[in-house]
């Protein structure tokens, strides 16, 4: 138990205790939701101080982010176009969390998810005129092999050795961008500049914009078929982990690994399992990104810190995957807002004090604070 | 591709390792593990530069980069030991945050231009020495050799003084430490403000000494993830921590110089020829980082060592357990 004792506040009131005490029962449902909002308000008011003190206006700052993200129904499409990437690296973040397995290797897998579909196009696994029906699913099958790759080796050398995930996931992160950058500076580059050819339409995942000609509204619209792919695997996530047997050992494991041992339950391969999975979704989100974006191999779009960004945004939902595609909408607004914002750091130092105050904020959710007067002492 | 040369600049990257890896050792003895040393480092690096641009004082520079650093750091001490938070997500949420506000707050200074650096010198005698002269005491920044001292420091600080033991005894064994009467919060607290410092010392080494300027995220390039790396492989020793240390500065610069000549032990050099193979060279140190944790990891379980026991755990007064 902690207790803090505040300074006499005056000699009406007479000095005031703050005592916290446990939570015993469960808090109502609108409670973690008002505690995250509330959390996420103070956030938004530290970042606004950090941006007035370096010199910035932060009123103009948030009120250019509400505008440039959800200001038209073009901006809209551009927000949900950076929402995907986000969407699937904050997934496969999730099921990891789910077990208590810090993968924080989202980007290096998202990263060679990338690397894997676009191989499909370079090495050529196929000929650039592959039908989109052949083509697409198997960049989505590469993309999500390399990733489920990268998140195997990871989770090997957790069950086999016992090696820390976060550093050997983190290590791989900056392995998986030395890799891309051999392929596209020496193999597939491009005249000699830093990324491959652009692909064959026939490998592009369908945009919105692509049946501008029988609805016209959507012309400019560049959402494409990554978003329909994210929402479909959060429901897959869903499944998994709330309705399947597989899914109550995880989270049984997340819970309580000494239980789940005498459950019988094999850990070791579970942690391998977990992070190929883990690793499958981040890769599918980078094979997304690639067939329904860039359409090219390049570093600097694909390594832009999705699977970190995708870190925060599961916290926030708490891991919940149908609460993880709303915040995705919101990140991808902050993230698409945050390009022309300066000082250019400002999305990421936003969403580092949202992660700091989240945190902290579950502490409401654990305990409860009580004032009690001088006098009427327990 | 001298060898003197490369562990000469070999052991002057690995002093940054060598403060941050110290620093994370002290944090994590007291039983808090912090993984937001790399944002700490980045604070440290870009407020050291920025006060030596605007005072041209670069020892002010150090000042306020280990203030900075210790100052973000209790962040993290507030989450974890008071509000009892889990320290993995809150580290994670501090190496956020430290890139975010320094990316902020260092905007536009990588175009600032030059600053007065730390001091570099030679030890009268001691560099004459062969071979060992060279490479540790000659022509070397200030901060290698507060590096040299600062092993043998720590080392003694740990396991051979009183406030050392109270330490140890947090780390390990919390409630027991509490019962003696030692102050388990206050000791957490500080211990972890040391580390912040030190990481902040760390940061201000690269952009005062080692690497001169600010490079956003570049600066550190993941080191402060390799300095916790290094923490394991080092079974919290300070004195194993500057082996490790010294080593991967000594590869980080062997990577750089690798790819200069044009033959390589009277054959011709494939990274010359192939410059692209040099993203191979720059995976080194991070693949390094992994076999030196399966190295830790598989020692720790043969001699029976491990991390301090309440490493990640908070301590709650009356509560059972450790």
């Amino acid at each position: 138990m902690i207790e803090k004792t505040s300074p006499q506040s005056g000699p009406r009131t007479g000095s005031f205790r703050i005592k916290l005490e446990p939570r015993l029962q469960e808090p109502p449902r609108w409670y973690p939701v008002a505690v995250s909002v509330g959390a996420i308000i103070l956030a938004l008011i530290l970042g606004g101080i950090v941006i007035a003190l370096s010199g910035g206006d932060p009123f103009r700052s948030y009120a250019h982010i509400a505008r440039a993200s959800f200001g038209n129904i073009g901006v809209i499409s551009d927000t949900l176009v950076k929402a995907t990437p986000i969407l699937m690296t904050a997934l496969a973040c999730s099921i990891a969390f789910r077990m208590k397995l810090w993968n924080i290797g989202a980007e290096g897998q998202f990263i060679m998810g990338a690397f894997g579909a676009s191989a499909v196009v370079l090495a050529p696994l196929l000929p650039a005129e592959t039908p989109a029906w052949i083509f697409i699913p198997v960049m989505m099958l590469a993309g999500i092999l390399m990733g489920a790759l990268w998140g195997f080796i990871p989770g090997f050398l957790k069950a086999r050795f016992n090696v820390n995930e976060i550093i050997s996931t983190l290590m791989l992160n900056y392995i998986s961008i030395s890799w891309v950058n051999y392929w596209i500076f020496g193999v597939w580059s491009e005249g000699g500049f830093q990324m491959s050819p652009r692909f064959p339409k026939t490998s592009w995942l369908p945009r919105l914009l692509d049946y501008a000609e029988s609805f016209p509204i959507l012309r400019g619209l560049t959402t494409h078929a990554g978003l329909l792919i994210g929402i479909l695997a959060a429901f897959v996530v869903w499944l998994l982990i709330y309705r399947s047997r597989w899914g109550y050992e995880i989270r049984l494991i997340g819970d309580n690994p000494q239980a789940a041992r005498y459950a019988g339950i094999d850990i070791s391969r579970n942690t391998i399992l977990v992070m190929m999975v883990s690793g499958a979704l981040a890769g599918l989100g980078g094979m997304s990104e690639i067939s329904g974006v860039v359409h090219r191999l390049q570093t600097s779009p694909i390594a832009a810190g999705y699977g970190f960004t995708g870190i925060i945004v599961a916290w926030l939902a708490k891991l919940h995957p149908g609460v993880i595609i709303v915040v995705s909408v919101l990140f991808g607004a902050l993230l698409l807002a945050g390009r022309e914002i300066q000082p250019s750091g400002v999305p990421k130092m936003i969403q580092g004090i949202i992660l700091v105050c989240l945190i902290a904020s579950d502490f409401l959710l654990r305990y409860r604070i009580r004032i009690i007067r001088a006098g009427t002492e327990e | 591709m001298d060898p003197i040369i490369i562990l000469q600049a070999g052991v002057a990257t690995g002093t940054v390792l060598l403060f941050a890896t110290i620093g994370e050792i002290f944090s994590e003895r007291a039983g808090v593990l912090n993984l937001g040393v790399e944002g700490m480092m980045l604070i440290g690096a870009m407020s050291a530069f920025s006060v030596t641009i605007s005072t041209g004082n670069p020892w002010l520079g150090v000042l306020v980069a280990m203030i900075f650093a210790g100052l973000i750091s209790q962040i993290h001490a507030f989450i974890t030991i008071t509000l009892q938070a889990d320290q993995v997500v809150s580290g994670l949420a501090l190496t956020f945050l430290g890139t975010g506000i320094s990316l902020v707050l260092g905007e536009g200074l990588s175009k600032a231009g030059t600053v007065s650096l730390l001091p570099n010198f030679s030890i009268p005698l001691l560099y004459r020495i062969p071979f060992i002269g060279p490479i540790f005491f000659e022509n070397q920044s200030i901060m290698v050799y507060i590096g040299y001292l600062m092993i043998p420091l720590a080392w003694n600080y740990i396991n051979r003084t009183r406030p050392g033991l109270h330490l140890r005894a947090v780390g390990e064994y919390p409630s027991a430490a509490d019962a003696l009467g030692i102050n388990v919060f206050r000791m957490r607290y500080l211990y972890v403000f040391v580390g912040g410092m030190l990481a902040g010392l760390a940061g201000a080494t690269i952009s005062l000494a080692v690497a001169p300027g600010w490079f956003s995220e570049l600066t550190t390039a993941g080191q402060g993830w390799i300095a916790i790396g290094l923490v394991i492989f080092a079974q919290w020793d300070p004195v194993r921590a500057a082996v490790g240390s010294y080593a991967f500065g000594a590869l980080r610069r062997l990577i750089l110089d690798i790819q200069g000549p044009l033959t390589l032990f009277g054959f011709d050099n494939p990274f010359y020829y192939n410059p692209y193979w040099g993203f191979f060279l720059q995976m080194l140190p991070y693949a390094f980082t992994v076999i030196v944790l399966v190295i830790g990891s598989r020692e720790a379980i043969r001699k029976r060592l491990g991390a301090p026991a309440a490493l990640g755990n908070p301590y709650i007064r009356g509560e059972r357990g450790l």
